[in-house]
């Protein structure tokens, strides 16, 4: 039975080719895998082998034959003792130009599509009268991992200087001692490697909670954060969750200049499939932490080191979590919302304290976690404030402010009396001097000069 | 035929040789069918054949149990159909259908099974060799003895992340078999041209590492040399490196010209190396099969590639809900 040679497509843009020269003729015996053809792409000349055999019945392009669009029949091959002219079977049927119907349309933005109307979350985080206890961030944290490590035994910490050093900033101090050397791992200094071996152990059933000894240091492994861990799941439709923590300290510390102080919160949050926290407080480091390590999904948690040894209240329960996707609302106000997250936060409230005594009523709210966000409570905040500033230690060009004002433009366009203002870091790499890194950083002063300046005042 | 190949150096039997002619026969038509089909615009993007390279999987599978995992790189369809994974969903992922083994949102470079411990199909060269080892760190965690078969080629054994690998592997014990499939081109850059390294496997001796160079197109040399690394893997001995020969007759992917190298050095491992082609000598010079025999099995094999075309193209494509489904697990 005869059957068409068609022009192929030799690239993943190609549309249509040359047909430079035929290295068969036509009576010509050929056999699977034979090179028939030359056929110029748009990027270079490709060999075109056969695929079925037979004889070379009829050349229907002749060489030399520019824009031969692919799928255009160019040969008849046949049986011994076939004629060419025989209708061709249809053994490589060409396909349809479009297999599917035209899809329907993608919402514009579904990443914050939502009902129109919002409705924050207002619950409270723990039931009113339960105890309290005074705790830092840093043992918050140890606290969080302790509890999750005893909960389930397929929980393992590992990191450089996690076990026998007792951790960089000692957030996993004593960890080794309770659990030992099996759950508390030492590894070289190899990010990129060890964060591929903790997303191949998640795949294999573990959980595993990964510390970078700072963030800084994640750009070497970033590749099997996103690619590895974050797009998995979705790249082998649905089989291969990642249950696994990314987490360590973020952001300026002090005065270790450009390459150890950068603030990722904006390049993650990018990202789906990762979800990303930003605690500032202890209650909120331990009951998000908690929530991270039982996530079936890649959590980076970004942690701070001046936070580490700050003080907060913290819930005395026997498990306490805190859900991703909701804000917390620090301080309720009437005249602008502050938005913040992380360290950002420490800005806030000062500002907060002052502008009240100034007779300017803030709302500051602290977002927690960055993917997914909690767009409800921030537009529910707008729509009574209407005015918003944003406050964060990462850079201006792509930062989350930027994000939260294209959202709050969208769903709350019209109850806004300012344009939505963000203070971030500067533009520039953290300079090492004292009085340079101080101008970078954000300060209390600029977010209330930010307040001012869309309060009108 | 050409192979020089000698049928006694092994005393294997008939059914193993033909259920290893039968699997590499498989590998080699499903792979000239996606070819045409590439041809044909019916699969996109990027498309990598193992044409040539199939003793490699099918040796090595034979020396596996229930349980080993095994991950690679993005020329990995003859991986998943030497595990056992249904060329109908392997073919309906080329072509992007909602049949295909992740629905379609993966293709070529990213299938993976959970049922059949195929860890992917990754994209980005060398990244699955720390991931091959973390599967392995979780074996070794929960305290069974499968083994991880972690296969990367010539070019991957450059990037460093498998040097930070094999440190960690031996350091901690592993039991993951890293398995070089050198082919001898990076792309168009052949392994002279990129290390001045006479072995791959040699770099390992630098960590503690065993291993060995193996003739890649010969199935029986392979699957000894694969249950020799499996032994040393479940005694708890850690790691060990196979470094197979191997030789891949078509281009990087679908649109690599190839002129990196001579037909007649193609031509030349076709007709003297070809792994296929050895084992149909071994049956039938031993008189275990006739060509009878093998033209049926020929035509099986053509039926159940013909199939998984017909499936791929048949399976209709995503629903567009689709878009927007596991993100998140």
């Amino acid at each position: 039975m005869a059957i068409q040679v068609l022009m192929p497509a030799l690239s993943p843009t190609m549309e249509e080719g040359t047909l430079a020269k035929w290295l068969v003729k036509e009576g010509d015996t050929i056999k699977s895998g034979q090179i028939i053809a030359e056929i110029e792409t748009d990027k270079a000349t490709m060999e075109f082998e056969a695929v079925d055999e037979g004889i070379v019945g009829k050349l229907l392009v002749p060489e030399g034959s520019a824009g031969v669009k692919v799928n255009t029949p160019i040969a008849v091959l046949v049986e011994e003792g076939e004629s060419a002219d025989a209708s061709p079977a249809t053994a490589a049927p060409a396909p349809s130009a479009a297999p599917a119907a035209a899809a329907a349309p993608a919402p514009n933005y579904p990443a914050i599509s939502a009902p129109v109307e919002t409705k924050a979350d207002t619950t409270p985080d723990w039931p009113a009268g339960t105890a309290m206890k005074t705790m830092t961030v840093r043992e918050a944290l140890r606290e969080a991992m302790a509890e999750e490590m005893r909960a389930n035994d397929r929980v393992f910490l590992m990191g450089e200087e996690v076990g026998e050093y007792q951790g960089a900033y000692k957030i996993s101090q004593g960890l080794l001692d309770e659990f030992g050397a099996k759950r508390v791992v030492d590894t070289p200094i190899t990010e990129h490697g060890f964060a591929g071996i903790a997303v191949g152990s998640a795949w294999g059933g573990l959980r595993p909670i990964v510390e970078f000894m700072t963030f800084n240091f994640a750009m070497q492994a970033i590749d099997h954060l996103i690619n590895s861990a974050a797009k998995t799941n979705y790249m082998s439709g649905g089989q291969l969750g990642c249950p696994i923590v990314f987490r360590g300290p973020n952001g300026a510390a002090a005065r270790v200049a450009a390459q150890h102080s950068q603030d990722y919160a904006a390049w993650y949050s990018a990202i789906p499939g990762l979800k990303v926290v930003m605690p500032y407080s202890a209650s909120d480091a331990k009951g998000l932490l908690k929530s991270a390590i039982r996530d079936p999904n890649p959590v980076i948690f970004l942690e701070n080191e001046i936070l580490y040894g700050r003080s907060f209240e913290v819930p005395v329960l026997d498990d306490f979590t805190i859900p991703f996707g909701k804000a917390r609302v620090w301080r309720e106000g009437s005249d602008v919302t502050i938005v913040s997250f992380g360290i950002g936060m420490t800005f806030a409230l000062d500002a907060a304290d002052q502008l009240a005594k100034e007779g300017i009523s803030a709302e500051v709210i602290d977002l927690r976690t960055l993917r997914p966000i909690d767009y409800e409570t921030v537009i529910a905040s707008v729509r009574k404030t209407n005015r918003c500033v944003t406050v964060e230690e990462g850079f201006p060009v792509g930062s989350i402010g930027n994000h939260l004002a294209a959202v709050i433009m969208q769903r709350a366009f019209d109850y806004l009396d300012a344009p939505v203002v963000n203070c971030t870091g500067k533009d520039v790499p953290m300079p090492y001097a004292a009085n340079l890194e101080k101008l970078a950083l954000i300060t209390t002063a600029e977010v209330i000069e930010a307040v001012k300046s869309v309060c009108y005042r | 035929m050409a192979t020089k190949k000698s049928p006694e150096k092994s005393n294997v039997s008939k059914d193993e040789l033909l259920s290893y002619y039968r699997e590499m026969l498989l590998i080699r038509r499903f792979e000239e069918k996606a070819g045409q089909l590439y041809g044909m615009g019916l699969i996109g993007g990027f498309c990598h054949l193992y044409i040539g390279q199939e003793a490699v999987v099918v040796g090595l599978e034979a020396a596996t149990k229930e349980g080993d995992k095994r991950i690679t790189s993005y020329r990995d369809h003859g991986h998943m159909l030497a595990c056992g994974m249904d060329p109908k969903g392997v073919m309906a992922e080329l072509t992007g259908r909602i049949g295909g083994y992740s629905k379609g949102k993966g293709g070529s470079m990213h299938m993976f099974s959970r049922e059949k411990h195929f860890y992917g199909g990754h994209g980005i060269v060398g990244a699955q060799v720390p991931l091959g080892a973390g599967l392995s760190f979780a074996d070794k965690y929960l305290g069974n003895d499968n083994v991880t078969f972690t296969y990367f080629g010539d070019g991957a054994a450059n990037q460093g992340q498998v040097y930070e690998t094999y440190n960690m592997a031996e350091l901690w014990g592993l039991p993951v078999i890293f398995v070089i499939e050198n082919n001898q081109y990076a792309m168009g850059t052949s392994v002279k041209r990129s290390t001045k390294s006479t072995t791959l496997f040699g770099r390992g001796l630098a960590y503690g590492i065993p291993g060995e160079q193996v003739d890649g197109m010969d199935v029986l040399a392979v699957k000894a040399a694969g249950e020799k690394a499996v032994a040393h893997c479940r005694a708890g001995n850690g790691p060990y490196i196979l470094e197979m020969m191997t030789y891949r007759y078509r281009g990087h992917s679908m649109s690599d010209p190839a002129k990196y190298r001579t037909r007649e050095e193609v031509e030349k491992m076709r007709s003297e190396k070809d792994a296929i082609e050895h084992v149909r000598d071994l049956l039938v010079n031993a008189g275990l099969a006739t060509d009878d025999d093998l033209k049926a099995i020929d035509k099986d094999i053509k039926a159940i590639v013909n199939d998984a075309a017909e499936f791929s193209k048949e399976s209709p494509e995503p629903p567009v809900e689709e878009l927007w489904t596991d993100i998140y697990a």
